[in-house]
């Protein structure tokens, strides 16, 4: 495989071009706005939660910016929907990254994970968790 | 005496004293496009400073032994060619620092510090970068003096006609420009902002980072107070840059770092500072560096500053006209006549990040970001730029390099 089909694999285009969940959901039950400001990459996350109040039964994103963030975020809405919002505010980015699966310098490693980081924002946001401390390694990028 | 006709530049022949350009790039020729961030270097510098630690090497001016003087002569050669390259009337006012950014530091603390208080008005412009942008906004927060911005207009040239207007209601104590904008390639009107701002008793400070390596300076002529360079830039090493300032000011300042060399007498009572440039050289100084800033002056200067300027001139119009042909790129700045070798663009709907990332799988190098111009960019409306900038070593296939990898870019994401 080229270094350019690694780095842009098609499953990436895809998804930056025809981004999963893409759009504002009204009266979310969680939601926060991440942004990168070194590159001015940009995402709000919003989550509906199924009756337990835990199952996360939709998810959606608005943002902009560079392929591998809006990728990766798309990506990410696939992974979740349907899962416990206690566990995926727990995931490990490794579980992202193995998804998105490209080689990520340090800087473009920030845009990937910005999605992630954003949603466990809303997730501990909207059950009214602690942030976890852990949240801080990515003190570049702005969260509300 | 009829005046000789000005040598066009060679880029081609000045390329091969680069030994970065044998390297291929993702298995293609490098195109490397990113000099204002920082310039590569020729053979002849880095064999300078080679030289000079396999056989001159030892601590300057305290020394009473061959080596230290030989280093000593190394280190003073060195500031009389920099004293020589901006044509300063006086060697002593040659401060060697790290960069361009500690030598506005240097300005911002050891002459702000006391000299600004409420009611003064210290002036940027909204071209700055970072490094004449945010010392003085730290300073003047510090002291409480006003921290204004002389806008710019849609081309990215300054408003002079808004001069006395932002600075009404206060007392102008300092003025600082660049000499060319890093993100636009704007070639600032500093002689009539030095004129203007000492007019109103102020002083003036330039940032010639971006223009000292690519086109002739003459701070007689520039009419600014102090003027600050990176050496790394301008074709020399990383760690060394300088400060020019008028001796009558430096001396009349406290120092800025405190520590050894920089001192006169020091008792337990006090301590007196060193003469001019000492007083404003604490600790050992960047040797091997200055030796090697010299090296890159004497390298530049044999190219000729005025080919240099006309070369990069060249080289904008003809990127700016290439660039033209791509109805979805945006480029920013100046007409081509009034830029320097700078050339910032957009491509619709893709993240700079992305352009320069399929970039680089091209072989080409350039930068995406906010070029350490926030200010700038909010200006502008975007959240970055893709810039691309030109040295002497830069020739036209480099710039057809990037045309074709910008279909590239388009084809993959459109």
């Amino acid at each position: 495989m080229s270094e350019f089909d690694q780095l842009y694999r098609e499953v990436i285009l895809d998804h930056y071009k025809n981004p999963r969940g893409h759009g504002v959901m009204e009266d979310p039950d969680a939601e926060a706005e991440g942004q990168n400001p070194l590159c001015g990459d940009e995402v709000s996350i919003y989550v509906a939660f199924g009756e337990d109040g835990d199952t996360i039964d939709e998810v959606m994103f608005s943002g902009r910016g560079c392929a591998i963030s809006q990728a990766a975020t798309s990506m990410l809405t696939e992974m979740i929907k349907g899962r416990k919002a206690s566990e995926v505010a727990e995931m490990p980015k490794e579980e992202l990254l193995e998804e998105i699966g490209i080689p990520l310098t340090p800087v473009r490693l920030k845009c990937a994970i910005l999605g992630l980081t954003t949603l466990k924002v809303a997730l501990h946001k909207g059950r009214g968790t602690p942030l976890p401390a852990g949240l801080a390694e990515l003190d570049e990028l702005e969260l509300k | 005496m009829a005046v000789a006709a000005q040598t066009k530049l060679d880029a081609r022949k000045l390329r091969a004293d680069f030994p970065i350009f044998e390297q291929l790039s993702h298995g293609k020729p490098l195109a490397f496009l990113d000099s204002a961030a920082s310039s590569q270097k020729p053979r002849q510098v880095l064999e300078a400073m080679d030289h000079f630690y396999e056989t001159s090497y030892a601590n300057v001016h305290r020394g009473v032994y061959e080596l230290a003087e030989r280093a000593t002569e190394a280190l003073e050669l060195a500031r009389e060619k920099t004293r020589a390259f901006v044509n300063a009337p006086d060697v002593r006012e040659i401060i060697f620092l790290r960069n361009a950014t500690e030598a506005i530091n240097l300005v911002a603390y050891a002459w702000g510090l006391n000299n600004l208080g409420p009611g003064d008005v210290v002036l940027v412009t909204e071209l700055e970068h970072h490094s004449n942008y945010v010392p003085w906004q730290f300073i003047a927060g510090k002291t409480g003096a006003d921290f204004r911005m002389l806008p710019l207009d849609d081309l990215g040239e300054l408003r002079l006609d808004l001069l006395d207007e932002t600075v009404a209601g206060g007392t102008l104590k300092v003025v600082a420009a660049g000499l060319v904008s890093n993100s636009l390639g704007t070639v600032n009107p500093v002689e009539k902002l030095a004129q203007w701002g000492h007019e109103r008793g102020a002083i003036v400070v330039c940032d010639a980072a971006q223009g000292a390596p690519h086109r002739k300076l003459d701070v007689q002529a520039l009419g600014a107070d102090f003027v600050a360079v990176s050496g790394h830039k301008l074709c020399g090493p990383s760690g060394i840059g300088f400060l020019w300032g008028r001796a009558d000011l430096l001396e009349s300042m406290d120092p800025f770092l405190t520590g050894g060399h920089m001192i006169h007498k020091v008792g337990f009572d006090g301590t007196s500072w060193g003469e001019l440039p000492h007083k404003f050289e604490a600790g050992t100084a960047p040797m091997a560096e200055a030796v090697g800033l010299g090296a890159a002056i004497d390298y530049v200067s044999a190219a000729g500053l005025d080919a240099i300027e006309q070369h990069e001139h060249e080289l904008a119009a003809y990127a700016l006209d290439q660039l033209a042909e791509l109805p979805w790129v945006t480029t920013y700045g100046p007409p081509p006549e009034r830029r320097a070798g700078i050339v910032s663009f957009n491509v619709e709907d893709i993240h700079p990040h992305d352009v320069a990332q399929v970039l680089d799988l091209e072989g080409v190098a350039i930068r995406a970001g906010h070029h350490c111009c926030q200010p700038l960019m909010q200006k502008l409306g975007v959240v970055a730029t893709n810039r691309a900038s030109f040295y002497l070593y830069t020739v036209e296939d480099e710039i057809d390099q990037l045309v074709n990898g910008l279909h590239r870019v388009k084809q993959v994401f459109a």
